[in-house]
């Protein structure tokens, strides 16, 4: 008799406990640990965006620094291609934000083309 | 000194060597690199050499490491890229190796060095640009072309995807570089908060305990972002070199 009543008395201590733990579960989660855990992926994101930016400004300005001065167009060559490199620099960031499609692939199509080959 | 921030960064020759009126000098960041080396390679050699067939904790960590880049490396290339596996997993122990050895107190953190990430992404940038003109010839330039792009503008975004390309190393190299400076010097900061708060008496060694807590924190973040930074590099890698292996799709 004493053998056929623990398994029930454990089966129902495991229920209530599981019960007990799912009454706390979410509301932990909702608390600190979700909100610590995006605010450390944002400041990663921030940084991945801005270095993306600002490193295609600096490529186009470089860029039309070193044409000017082998070309000696000064300071045309500094205009255009900073211009550019903001352009760049855009188009880095949203592409990495994953708004604009990867390098080659422009149309939702051709996406599907690369994965399978 | 000692509490200065930047002087964990500074350079010291160990073994001055210099050929042909260049610098060739063996220092602490050459020093830690081979440390690196060594550590990452005898990690992996060591680990697996008991050849178990249910490993043991160390076995599986270094054939989690290995699954983890080659799922990360078919995932962005395809099945083709898998030729360029021995490289990134090469790169991604490396850069994770030297930020976890820079964790430790009076080391060297190798990749706090612009000219070693550089180095890195120039490496990524032309194993990428080599391997798509052998590949493909000029066909490689496709990349540069999106279709579906009026014909008036192409000439300007031809200009402005060139750019990006070239910003590419700047950014892969840069990202890694600031994530560590930036990592090191708060926490030298914070630690330096602490020696001088507690030389200020009873009171000082009581308020120490704030940014004692904050460094033991920042340590716990600077392992995450180890691992993430090597991470990041690692998934850049496969990305530019599946541009390398498929252009102009």
């Amino acid at each position: 008799m004493a053998n056929e009543d623990r398994p029930d008395d454990l089966e129902r201590r495991r229920s209530d406990l599981e019960k007990a733990l799912a009454a706390r579960r979410p509301a932990k989660r909702d608390g600190g640990e979700g909100k610590e855990q995006g605010s450390v992926a944002g400041v990663g994101n921030a940084l991945r965006l801005s270095s993306e930016f600002v490193a295609g400004v600096a490529v186009g300005a470089a860029l039309g620094w070193f044409i000017d001065r082998y070309a000696g167009t000064s300071p045309w060559g500094l205009i255009v291609f900073l211009l550019l490199g903001f352009g760049a620099g855009v188009l880095n960031v949203l592409r990495s934000a994953g708004l604009i499609a990867e390098f080659g692939t422009q149309s939702p199509k051709g996406d599907k083309d690369l994965r399978e080959k | 000194m000692a509490n200065d921030p930047i002087h964990q960064f500074q350079i010291s020759k160990w073994i001055p060597i210099e050929i042909g009126g260049l610098d060739f000098s063996f220092t602490n960041a050459s020093a830690f690199m081979v440390a690196t080396v060594v550590a990452a390679g005898a990690f992996l050699f060591l680990t697996t050499s008991s050849r178990g067939l249910v490993p043991g904790r160390l076995q599986s960590i270094s054939e989690m490491s290995y699954e983890f880049v080659a799922s990360m490396l078919r995932d962005s290339a395809g099945s083709h890229g898998m030729r360029f596996f021995p490289f990134v997993f090469s790169i991604f122990m490396f850069v994770l190796m030297a930020n976890l050895l820079g964790l430790f107190p009076y080391f060297f953190t190798v990749t706090s060095h612009i000219i070693v990430t550089f180095a890195l992404a120039l490496l990524v940038i032309g194993t990428v640009v080599v391997y798509g003109f052998w590949k493909h010839g000029f066909g490689f330039l496709k990349l540069f072309v999106p279709q579906g792009v009026p014909g008036i503008v192409v000439p300007l975004v031809v200009l402005i995807e060139i750019v990006s390309f070239l910003s590419r190393p700047v950014s892969l190299s840069v990202r890694l570089f600031a994530n560590m400076l930036a990592g090191h010097i708060t926490l030298k900061v914070f630690a330096g908060f602490v020696t001088s708060m507690s030389a200020l008496g009873a009171v000082g060694v009581a308020g120490a305990v704030l940014p004692l807590i904050m460094t033991v924190a920042i340590t716990g973040l600077e392992f995450l972002v180890a691992f993430m930074q090597a991470y990041v590099f690692a998934v850049l890698t496969c990305m530019y070199l599946n541009d390398a292996v498929h252009p102009g799709h």
